[in-house]
């Protein structure tokens, strides 16, 4: 069965480029992607990955906001049952909140000039690491 | 497209040179200042007015943008151009619980006319022209401009700037949508109405090819995608039977990402500006040769910039803004170094400033209007380009048009594509971009300090708000909200001066909304990748 992947954008940040970009690259790796759009409220996206039974959620994030939206979503995750599903983030991110994220419930953050490669191995090591 | 040969980014193939054959009949390449208007709008090129150096700026709350705009005016910005926070745009009040942390962070926050008092304090209305990236509430933020240029005692006739307004891009690519497209068509037409009877100097729309450029169509989609943009809001206009062309289409105006494939650019401005000049002839059958005239905005930047080696951006901006220049536009924005890992620096955006003023005061390309004219290649590019354009539009108006086009994930996938491709010549270094696939070193990106809103800025904003509720006449926001519904509600008045009444009544841009979401409903987007 091919791992699951949720991609969204949550936030009112329209710029979706890049997450297309990824998600047209992990359906091209082998993932299945459940590719949600722009402006999507955080306890939605909880929702449809706990529904959906993802394997992964990805966030992209390019207002600025990456640091609550992500806590955010995090929180609402864990509300909605599924706080075991990895989260990961990538946008324009300063390096220095890299770790920001990290305490906001990312576990993996991919800042602007990630190769797509990097984020599918990345990925597909976090799948792997955590069979569910 | 790719045949193993030379070819442009838009996958236009070259020859290794160009001869006399490539030009145009004379005809079709008169003058500077002579339609269809290939080599610019006016015969003495920039000798009469310089373009506008107007950068893009507009941080947290309205006391801030206010300093900022001071400050950018003192150094010799001609022009402001008004970042809106995302609530602002999407329709959202500073206290709604969902936009919490959006509140101030791409741009300034406005929820009532009382903001814009502060935003503007002490810059006279009647002196400057304001340009604002505003879409979804474009209508709403037009009509705060002109309460708050009547409070500053200044005519509407004499207010000068302009309002992006335009939405079919949203549905697309930037994503500030609220209303489905039909409703929002006819405000914006109201909105081009009313500019034309009541603000005669303010440009009602900004056709904004560039968001579809951001979002990864090549140039010349980003032309064609933008011009029929331009033609569904001149045909619903046209459609209402109140207005000629000539009546409104001198306050049509466009706007484009610069990117750097440097003669491509400059082709896809002046076949843009042929092109439209004979749709607004042909189709609408303007008289006046102003009408026919493609007034156009530029960005030099954006996705063509990179964050390996992030210096490098300086001179990718600096040749973009001399392709756009040899273009012939007529107002740019130069992007900042920085502005792939964070919000500009003051000292970015000032670098960015001087990149403008050194190509417009130092390098002379001001001096002779469109020196490229006749040039072999750059009139071949140029036909090249204008085929393209007319073949993308023919393609779209057999798919029923942009509306069809956008709610049917058309354009959206014709995007996806192409960004999609560019990714992978990229990756396959079939593409080269300098510290990205080519001498790329192991230097670390520079650290740069991104703006952060305080948490005190965002307090104030909540705080006003809540003052101004308190305070404003309630009865008054009542009857202009009541009024704007029933309007709404048919579709033959002009919402504008219904929405100047709400903002002199400090109705806030989220009860004008939410108001008008209850008549017409909410766009769907759709998903494709």
């Amino acid at each position: 069965m091919p791992a699951r992947v949720l991609v969204a954008k949550p936030g009112l940040d329209g710029h979706d480029r890049g997450a297309k970009l990824v998600a047209r690259t992990l359906r091209d790796a082998g993932f299945e992607v459940v590719y949600l759009g722009i402006r999507q409220r955080p306890e939605a996206i909880a929702a449809i990955a706990v529904q959906e039974d993802v394997d992964v959620v990805g966030l992209s994030i390019l207002s600025g906001a990456h640091v609550a939206l992500t806590r955010k979503t995090h929180d609402a995750m864990v509300t909605a049952g599924g706080g075991d599903i990895p989260l990961v983030v990538g946008g324009t991110i300063p390096r220095v909140d890299v770790a920001k994220l990290e305490a906001a419930g990312a576990v993996a953050v991919y800042p602007t000039g990630t190769p797509l490669e990097s984020v599918v191995d990345s990925m597909k090591e976090l799948v792997a690491a955590a069979p569910r | 497209m790719d045949d193993g040969g030379v070819h442009s980014e838009s996958g236009i193939p070259l020859a290794p040179s160009y001869g006399p054959d490539d030009l145009p009949p004379a005809d079709d390449l008169p003058p500077p200042g002579v339609f269809p208007f290939t080599r610019g709008n006016f015969p003495t090129g920039y000798r009469g007015r310089l373009w506008t150096f107007r950068q893009y700026s507009g941080f947290g709350t309205p006391e801030e943008s206010n300093q900022r705009y001071r400050y950018l005016l003192e150094q010799g910005g001609t022009g402001l151009s008004v970042a809106l926070d995302l609530p602002t745009q999407c329709g959202y009040d500073s206290d709604h619980p969902d936009v919490e942390e959006e509140v101030g962070r791409v741009g300034v926050a406005i929820d009532t006319l009382a903001d814009f008092e502060i935003l503007f304090d002490a810059i006279p209305l009647d002196q400057i022209s304001t340009s604002m990236t505003i879409n979804g509430t474009a209508a709403i933020l037009l009509a705060f401009y002109v309460a708050a240029g009547e409070k500053q005692g200044v005519a509407r006739a004499k207010l000068r700037g302009t309002i992006q307004n335009d939405i079919l891009k949203e549905y697309v690519s930037r994503g500030t949508w609220i209303w489905p497209p039909r409703p929002s068509l006819r405000l914006i037409a109201d909105t081009i109405e009313f500019c034309a009877t009541d603000v005669p100097r303010f440009n009602a729309i900004s056709v904004a090819g560039a968001h579809f450029r951001d979002a990864g169509a090549n140039a010349a989609q980003e032309m064609a995608f933008t011009l029929m943009d331009g033609v569904t809001y001149c045909d619903e206009v046209i459609s209402r039977g109140r207005m000629t062309i000539d009546e409104f289409a001198p306050q049509v105006s466009f706007f484009f990402y610069t990117h750097g494939d440097f003669f491509e650019e400059i082709a896809k401005y002046r076949a843009g500006r042929r092109r439209w000049a004979k749709i607004v002839r042909e189709r609408y059958g303007a008289k006046e040769d102003k009408s026919c005239m493609f007034r156009v905005g530029c960005v030099a930047g954006g996705a063509s910039l990179y964050a390996p080696q992030a210096h490098t951006n300086i001179v990718r901006v600096a040749y973009e803004a001399l392709a756009s220049v040899l273009g012939g536009v007529q107002s740019m924005f130069t992007a900042a170094w920085d502005e792939p890992f964070a919000l500009p620096t003051e000292e970015s955006t000032t670098l960015a400033l001087r990149t403008q003023q050194v190509l417009a005061y130092e390098t002379g390309v001001a001096k002779v209007a469109d020196p490229l004219g006749g040039s072999y290649y750059v009139e071949a590019l140029t036909d090249a380009m204008e085929e393209r354009i007319v073949e993308i539009m023919a393609d779209l108006e057999r798919r029923g048009g942009m509306v069809d086009a956008v709610e049917q994930g058309y354009l959206h996938s014709l995007i996806a594509d192409e960004a999609f491709r560019v990714q992978q010549a990229l990756d396959s270094g079939e593409r080269k971009v300098v510290g990205l696939n080519t001498f790329a070193t192991d230097e670390v990106p520079p650290e740069v300090e991104g703006f952060e809103l305080d948490e005190a800025g965002r307090q104030r904003q909540l705080e006003r708000l809540a003052e101004v509720k308190r305070n404003r006449p309630a009865g008054e926001v009542s009857q202009t909200l009541e009024a704007l519904k029933k309007a709404a509600a048919t579709d033959d008045v002009n919402l504008m001066p219904l929405l100047v009444d709400c903002a002199k009544a400090y109705c806030t841009v989220g009860e004008m909304v939410e108001v008008l979401k209850q008549e017409w409903g909410e766009f769907q987007q759709p998903v494709v990748f």
